[in-house]
């Protein structure tokens, strides 16, 4: 082990890090609503929409993000649309996230009891305040474990941005390989980056999930 | 409407190789999800027991599985572990290595989600008929929980497939690296390949994901 490479290594995993995290954070929030988007549109059952939003459901939970990015990175251009690595990065892994979103809140909208909107349309609701009043905040509580999850699953996914030249950690730990050759001390380092990343988005999606249970269970 | 670049998939041998790319990926996940399952129903079965230093140790191993990228495990194995103790695995290898052990962790899990769900009166009725502990998992809750756990290994299927593409990164000519390879290889005469070859890998993944994920929801529809 050579402690010296190591910390010679940290700023560039560093900037690694920043960058993977900027990226990351824009595709989820993309995601998030995308997929509020969508799960609305499926919920609510609006003719066209619902059908061009199934497709698109399908299409991306179907495909591997590296082949979206590369069709998203390498193909597009050849028919005039050019995007930046960055915003390739983002709007891949939102349009990954937005499909795998749409579906938990989907599922979240189904388990709430049909008496809850019948309750709010005697009430005099509309259609639309008892979506909006009613359903959606029980909604978004009750699918939260399962949108933490897809938030982890989106980070790990991050690591395939490396394929399109975006320096983050892969790429990071790859490049140094190549080039001075200390394996064990790049994947060391790749290892702790990751949990650094990964670990506090993991803790905090147990704690909310007891959390809500709680809330759930208890009085 | 210019010239997609299509065409070079029906020159030669290019969509069978293109093909034959996409058996590798569909080879490797096959051959990681019958391991996954073997071991994963050992592992589930483990994975109930409340042996403390056991329970502790599945928790590590479940929370490296949740926490690392697939990618990372695979530079682990192929790069880091054949350097440390010097050993030599090959590409192909080091991924199903590395597929089946994200692979049991899933499986565990959800074995032992499934044999948590099977109420306690069948362990005690069983019990009460005088059968033994083996023969009340073989005859009465193996085949209950193997019900409920097809359709969730179905889409383990699925997605092993998708994350295949990732061993293109570890050197493995799969369906992505066959595409890339045409694609350089006609650059001169068709300039617009990357569009068609891309667009028709994208639609390839699809067509295989599709209608398995599908089966699996109407398994899971029809059986919970």
């Amino acid at each position: 082990m050579d402690w010296e490479v190591i910390v010679s290594y940290l700023p560039r995993y560093k900037d690694a890090l920043l960058l993977t995290l900027k990226i990351g954070w824009q595709g989820i929030l993309l995601a998030f609503m995308i997929g509020v988007l969508c799960a609305v549109v499926m919920h609510l059952k609006i003719p066209v929409l619902r059908c061009i939003t199934g497709f698109y459901i399908e299409l991306f939970r179907n495909t591997p993000l590296l082949v979206q990015l590369f069709f998203l990175y390498f193909a597009l251009p050849k028919i005039g649309v050019r995007i930046s690595a960055q915003v390739c990065g983002s709007l891949g892994l939102g349009l990954l996230g937005g499909a795998y979103m749409a579906e938990t809140f989907r599922s979240g909208l189904e388990n709430i009891a049909p008496i809850q909107s019948e309750s709010a349309m005697s009430l005099g609701m509309n259609r639309v305040q008892t979506f909006r009043y009613v359903i959606l905040p029980q909604a978004v509580s009750s699918s939260v474990p399962g949108l933490l999850a897809n938030v982890i699953f989106l980070l790990k996914e991050t690591s395939v941005f490396s394929t399109i030249s975006l320096m983050d950690l892969m790429f990071t730990a790859k490049d140094f390989i190549g080039m001075y050759a200390k394996t064990i001390e790049c994947l060391i380092l790749l290892v702790i980056f990751y949990l650094i990343m990964l670990l506090p988005v993991s803790v905090a999606g147990s704690f909310v999930e007891r959390r809500l249970r709680h809330a759930e269970f208890g009085d | 409407m210019p010239n997609l670049g299509i065409d070079v998939l029906f020159k030669g041998k290019n969509f069978l190789r293109l093909l034959s790319g996409l058996w590798v990926a569909i080879r490797i996940s096959l051959i990681s999800v019958v391991i996954s399952i073997a071991l994963g129903l050992v592992m589930g079965m483990l994975m109930t027991s409340r042996n403390k230093i056991l329970k502790a140790v599945f928790r590590i191993y479940l929370e490296i599985v949740r926490i690392m990228p697939q990618m990372v495990l695979l530079f682990i194995v192929y790069f880091g572990t054949t350097r440390v103790f010097g050993w030599d695995v090959s590409a192909e290898h080091s991924a199903i290595i590395v597929f089946s052990f994200w692979g049991v962790a899933e499986m565990g899990d959800l074995v032992r989600g499934a044999l948590i769900s099977i109420p306690k009166i069948q362990y005690e009725s069983a019990q009460a008929l005088g059968m033994t502990g083996l023969e009340i998992y073989l005859y009465v809750i193996l085949p209950q929980t193997i019900r409920r756990l097809v359709p969730l290994s179905i889409n383990l299927i699925t997605r092993m497939i998708k994350t295949t593409s990732l061993v293109m990164m570890i050197g493995i000519v799969e369906v992505l690296k066959v595409a890339q390879q045409i694609i350089e290889a006609n650059r001169r005469t068709s300039p617009n390949a990357a569009f068609g070859v891309f667009a028709v890998v994208f639609l390839l993944y699809f067509l295989i994901c599709w209608p398995i994920s599908r089966l699996s929801g109407y398994l899971e529809k029809r059986w919970l």
